[in-house]
């Protein structure tokens, strides 16, 4: 019964609004700020750019003949005279998912014309974001210097990890670093009162879009290769 | 363009005062999901409940960073159709892909010898 009410009142009136955007003979997202829509479009274009070299690496693994590397003790950190399991990725997953945090509030105080909280959530945001290519960088010369892997090479088995290691996280550290790099222009932007003069704070939305969405990346990362 | 005045200003503003609470409760949630598939590697999980708590951790994290974090549902839908509806086509690419790889597999292991 209750079910019956919320189809009523609120998907019939949704797709009513989907027909009405398609077929209005302008343009469809008119409702939506056009930086907001540009860079859901973008993002989606990013997904299938993640997704492509995500496929590649689940071919590629499926086909290696060679034995593929356990992650578990490739990325276990010695502490305390103990091997701990994939632990700097369980550090680096929170990292990066505290940044998602404090920007989603960022992008809330900026909807309330919070000068100062906004710029120093999106600071925050950023150190979380810095905080976690540190440990990256850590991570690859760890890998690099003691493990000896190479992206043609691996010594622990099939050379194919080597490849597939370096393109997606490193194309997912150029994201963080691009990401850290947009934080902090918009975060000095808005601390010094550049969105005040008109008001929209569309821009530091727009800016946690993007954060999020390497957040998500991660996400899948974090399953799919360190996981798997 | 004049007499279609964008209708921005209200509806791109609308629904995004959400209280701070809410975005703490999801943080505490996407730690905890964390956390969870976290442990299932710890806990040495192996077969196929490994990959089902994987996948459903995965899932569900994704899906409350891009509705909560993102605001995609508090979004038209257009717009969540237009973003979220294409990526299913992925899941062909996927499908094909299994198909090459197994035949990549079995063309190394039978005709070089398991060599690669």
């Amino acid at each position: 019964m209750a079910q019956g009410i919320t189809d009523r009142e609120v998907i019939a009136p949704a797709l009513r609004e989907i027909a009405a955007d398609w077929s209005a003979d302008q343009e469809v997202f008119r409702h939506t700020h056009w930086g907001k829509a540009m860079m859901w479009i973008f993002l989606l274009s990013d997904t299938f750019i993640f997704s492509c070299f995500l496929t590649g690496y689940m071919t590629m693994r499926a086909s290696a003949v060679l034995p593929w590397p356990n992650t578990a003790e490739v990325f276990a950190l010695n502490i305390g005279g103990q091997d701990i399991p994939l632990v700097l990725i369980a550090i680096m997953t929170f990292a990066l998912i505290s940044s998602s945090g404090t920007m989603a509030m960022a992008v809330n105080f900026g909807y309330r014309r919070d000068r100062r909280k906004t710029a120093a959530l999106m600071l925050l945001t950023a150190l979380f974001g810095l905080t976690f290519l540190g440990m990256q960088a850590f991570e690859w010369s760890k890998l690099i210097f003691e493990e000896g892997v190479r992206p043609w090479y691996n010594p622990m088995g099939a050379p194919q990890f080597g490849a597939s290691f370096f393109m997606i996280t490193g194309f997912h550290g150029l994201h963080v670093t691009c990401g850290v790099i947009l934080l902090l222009i918009i975060a000095s932007n808005v601390a010094r009162g550049h969105y005040d003069k008109s008001g929209d704070y569309s821009a530091v939305e727009i800016a946690g879009l993007y954060w999020h969405f390497v957040d998500l990346v991660w996400v899948f990362i974090f399953a799919f290769f360190y996981l798997w | 363009m004049q007499e279609n005045p964008p209708i921005t200003s209200d509806a791109a503003h609308e629904g995004q005062q959400h209280p701070i609470s809410l975005y703490l409760k999801v943080w505490g949630l996407l730690f905890l999901l964390s956390a969870m598939s976290y442990l299932v590697d710890y806990m040495h999980v192996q077969g196929i409940v490994r990959w089902m708590l994987i996948i459903s951790f995965m899932l569900l994290k994704a899906g409350l960073i891009v509705s909560i974090f993102m605001h995609m549902a508090w979004e038209r839908l257009s717009l969540i159709y237009a973003i979220l509806v294409p990526p299913l086509v992925l899941l062909v690419l996927v499908r094909i892909m299994t198909i090459e790889a197994n035949y990549a597999f079995w063309t190394r292991a039978i005709f070089m010898g398991g060599g690669g």
